[in-house]
């Protein structure tokens, strides 16, 4: 019957689609990635507010020394959903100032000023800087790319605005990437400059040592190629390297790289929680719909034959 | 079918216009009281579907055009400015590019409703050929739009298609430039994607009423197949009972199409289009699309020389035939009865196609290499085949079922099938 | 035209009830999706992070005025000398052609230059005249802010497109323009800094 077949065929091209969009790069494969839950998950999932405070300090102490933000405003931070929003003023601020517009944050404004932005041409022609105000953006830790390829190794480190959305599993990939260091196995070499990780994309082939290959450079049977591949930034986190306020929350690796994941998903999507909260009331006010238009269509039709 | 005009003027305004005007009849005749078959099932509301897609996408497109900015330097940053700063922007553009592919979705569904139904047949060749003219012209317009927002899919994959072109033998460099407008995608090519992704939408929507006009002459086709004999007794009128039906399948529709944008809005899309371009790193695997997959696969799979012809222009070739060959499938198909409903042989081959179809759209985004290769040369065989070989053969070969005299006669007898098809002739097929 | 046309206004209440329910709904989102469809014209979070802006005065001597980009319009910052402050406050308000301060950090004022140069925390102080330099004509901008350029018959400012006089402290005094240059929202945050906004 045509009615069940086309179900089927529907049901099999999305699954076309799924497979594709999951699809992997070819060459090396990797290790299958960690998956912590994260609290902004599922349908109804919102940002942990305190997660992303912490996370945005992980990043400003570690990450933001090599790697820019530039989609991201200061006044984001103050935003609602973002990590330092704040509903009402705390104790201390004058009266006139509204401090749930982002702008206005004091957090936010103390956040932005401790950051230096080129500004200018003054009077005199010259570029200044000054502390950062919160319509600013983040400022890239090097002057242009060719500077942050020259202070890496040649590896520019990549912008992290859109990391999480920019990757396949993109906070699987970055929780995974952050806690998956280790020491390389030993049918290969790495090169000085270079860090084994066994959840970043390359292929480990190229690396085995001469005595797993045959002469013709292929890999000689039975032996394993290695998951993940090298790249050229070392494991960022260290146990207490960083110190929380919150005396509760466990100063580790996993901990940092679990916080500074979640707050990197909501550099890359910080309007996630306005959208779900719309998607339920959309969704909900079109199943209602359905079902009145559904008992019109019935009403209508309830005197033909078809 | 083409019917007397039954509306009637009231009020001294509707008269007054009717003389000078007629523009309300024009409405009234083609939306209110154009008789449709009865037996219309769920498939023959897509048309509808269609309708609110283009409207949605034009609607969001408009919006997104007054925040976007087309320009190698600003193109990246001003659809992350849509996202992070305009009020409900992210909203708008989730709508538009997930449009994309729900537009595409029904496009299909609507595309297979015809082929197993036998929409396309006389005399409803105009209609079919005027459907695929949109298609063709949605491909384009998709494709550009996926350029626009700059990512590294944007620039590879206008970079590859664009050098299809360079497979036309003598002038295919030159026009290639042509389409560049310099020496390699660049802002000359953007801003030309732009004005022709803002342009060809609305020639979309032109060949739609044409398309409208095109149905309206001969009538609906219906799953019988069979033309309607008597209208009193085989059609409703279309208001107020295929508004209905359509608004509740749009409805339905629009459930599929929120879920997408609101909870999964970047599944349908390629994570390496949040990476703004780069015109010195190619991704590791470029992907069109979802919608484009079938035809991707059919591109590819030509990986050898057709005589004189290289692969490179075989596999263009083949493309761009397996979407023109549409064009002529009125005349290819030489069964006298429309619907496969009573064609019971065509029925497995059409069943084979659908899963070919599918099957292509799946080797599509696998890696262009080993088995992939071979099943998708496969599917591209009987792609062709179904429509040059197999549906000219089986229509002089099969032996239909017998068709009901009408379609009363066809929804009258005994109620065993809920979807519409109680012909005791038309058993399932599987 | 169709075979059931007629007996389908058989049970006339319920059958409305439903459709029009069913209308009313889709009427109702229909209304919705109209909301982002408009709002998205609004000013965007990046344009209204720049609502304000923060001026340093402590370059401008006394007589002079810069000119600052606030909002995409020009706003004048006039150190009047203690001539034009005595000739703007000996001038009657019945003298003015618009006797409203046009001052936006309190509107409720008369156009007296204490008024004129009321910050937003109410205090007036006469050396620092503050303008949106748009003409209430039509939308030139006066002349009057740069040294040479015309200052208009009563010393202030000119516009150039049909012949408006504004005073020292940038009331209307002759001219076509109807209504004073008006003083946008500013504060002092500290002796030399002002924030417009």
């Amino acid at each position: 019957m045509f009615t069940r077949k086309t179900i089927v065929t529907a049901l099999a091209s999305l699954g076309v689609i799924g497979v594709a969009a999951t699809a992997f790069a070819a060459g090396g494969t990797v290790k299958e990635y960690k998956h912590p839950h994260f609290h902004f998950e599922g349908v109804f999932g919102t940002y942990d507010k305190d997660a992303l405070q912490r996370g945005y300090q992980v990043y400003r102490t570690v990450c933001a020394s090599c790697h820019s933000m530039e989609q991201v405003s200061f006044r984001n931070l103050g935003q609602k959903g973002g990590p330092f929003y704040l509903d009402s003023c705390p104790a201390g601020v004058p009266a006139s100032v509204n401090c749930s517009n982002p702008n206005e944050n004091p957090i936010v404004k103390a956040i932005a000023a401790e950051y230096q932005i080129q500004d200018g041409p003054d009077d005199f022609g010259d570029m200044f800087m000054r502390p950062g105000l919160p319509s600013d953006r983040f400022p890239s830790p090097y002057a242009n790319d060719q500077m942050g390829r020259m202070a890496n190794g040649g590896a520019l480190p990549p912008d992290l605005s859109l990391m999480t959305k920019a990757r396949h599993h993109g906070p699987a990939y970055i929780y995974s990437l952050l806690t998956g260091y280790e020491d390389p196995p030993a049918s290969v070499e790495v090169a000085p400059g270079q860090h084994y990780n066994p959840y970043y994309a390359g292929d480990m082939s190229q690396l085995l040592k001469p005595e797993y290959l045959d002469d013709e450079g292929h890999v000689v049977d039975g032996v394993n190629v290695p998951y993940g591949g090298v790249l050229a930034m070392a494991a960022p986190l260290v146990d207490g390297i960083i110190d929380y306020a919150d005396e509760d929350t466990p100063e580790t690796v996993e901990q940092y790289a679990k916080d500074v994941t979640e707050f990197l998903v909501w550099a890359a999507e910080p309007k996630l929680e306005a959208r779900k909260k719309l998607g339920v009331m959309t969704v909900g006010y079109l199943l209602i719909l359905c079902g009145l238009l559904y008992w019109s269509y019935r009403e209508v039709w309830s005197n033909v034959d078809h | 079918m083409s019917h007397e005009s039954t509306y009637d003027p009231q009020s001294g305004v509707e008269k007054w216009l009717d003389k000078r005007l007629p523009l309300v009849r024009l409405m009234y005749d083609s939306f209110v009281d154009f008789p449709s078959p009865k037996n219309l099932n769920y498939w023959w509301t897509f048309g509808g579907i269609l309708a609110i897609c283009l409207v949605v996408q034009i609607l969001t497109g408009i919006i997104l055009a007054m925040h976007y900015t087309p320009h190698v330097d600003y193109a990246f940053d001003s659809v992350e400015h849509i996202m992070r700063d305009v009020n409900y922007g992210w909203l708008l553009r989730y709508v538009h590019a997930n449009g994309a592919s729900m537009f595409f979705l029904a496009v299909y569904i609507h595309m297979f409703r015809g082929l197993y139904y036998g929409s396309y047949k006389e005399p409803r060749e105009m209609l079919w050929i005027l459907g695929v003219v949109i298609f063709l012209l949605m491909m384009a317009t998709a494709f550009m739009g996926y350029v626009l927002p700059w990512g590294q899919m944007s620039y590879w994959g206008a970079t590859v298609i664009t050098n299809l072109f360079s497979a036309i033998p003598v002038v295919g460099e030159s026009i290639r430039t042509l389409l560049w407008g310099g020496f390699s995608v660049d802002n000359a090519t953007l801003n030309r994607f732009f004005s022709l992704h803002y342009l060809l939408p609305f020639a979309i929507a032109g060949v739609v009423v044409l398309h409208i006009w095109a149905l309206h002459i001969p009538g609906n086709n219906n799953p019988t197949g069979v033309e309607v004999k008597n209208v009193k007794k085989d059609t409703v009128p279309f208001h107020p009972y295929y508004t209905v039906k359509d608004g509740f399948a749009i409805a339905v529709f629009l459930v599929l199409f929120s879920i997408f944008v609101f909870f999964a809005p970047n599944s349908l899309g390629h994570p390496d289009n949040y990476i703004e371009a780069n015109p010195l790193a190619t991704p590791a695997h470029i992907v069109p699309e979802w919608y484009f997959l079938p035809f991707y696969a059919i591109l590819r799979a030509i990986t050898f020389d057709i005589g004189p012809i290289p692969a490179k222009l075989g596999g263009v070739i083949a493309m761009f035939s397996s979407i023109l060959v549409l064009f002529v499938l009125p005349w290819l198909d030489t069964s006298k009865v429309r619907s496969m409903r009573y064609r019971p042989i065509a029925k497995l081959w059409f069943a084979i196609f659908a899963v070919v179809a599918c099957a292509l759209g799946y080797l599509g985004g696998q890696p262009a290499e080993g088995v992939y290769v071979t099943l998708a040369q496969i599917c591209t065989a009987y792609y062709f085949g179904y429509f040059l070989i197999i549906l000219p053969l089986l229509g002089i070969m099969e032996t239909p079922k017998p068709l009901p005299a009408s379609i009363a006669d066809a929804v009258l007898p005994p109620k065993s099938d809920a979807s519409g098809g109680a012909i005791p002739a038309a058993q399932p097929a599987e | 035209m169709s075979a059931i046309s007629d007996h389908d206004l058989e049970e006339p209440t319920r059958r409305d009830f439903i459709h029009l329910v069913a209308g009313s709904a889709a009427a109702v989102g229909a209304a919705g999706v109209v909301v982002p469809l408009v709002h998205q014209m609004n000013p965007d979070a990046s344009v209204l992070a720049l609502a304000t802006k923060e001026v340093d005065l402590s370059s401008i001597e006394v007589g002079q005025a810069i000119k600052v980009m606030w909002q995409g319009k020009p706003v004048f910052i006039r150190r009047r000398t203690a001539e034009e402050i005595a000739v703007a406050e000996e001038t009657p308000v019945s003298d003015l052609p618009d006797d409203r301060s046009r001052n936006l950090n309190d509107e409720a004022l008369d156009a007296s230059d204490t008024a004129r140069t009321t910050a937003s925390d109410g205090v007036a102080r006469p050396e620092w005249l503050v303008l949106v330099g748009v003409c209430t004509h039509l939308g030139c901008i006066p002349l009057g802010t740069s040294q040479g350029e015309i200052k208009g018959d009563y010393n202030g400012w000119f516009c150039p497109c049909h012949g408006s006089h504004y005073d020292t402290a940038g009331r209307i005094r002759k001219g076509p323009a109807p209504e004073n240059l008006p003083v946008p929202p500013y504060e002092f945050i500290s002796d030399s800094v002002v924030k417009i906004g």
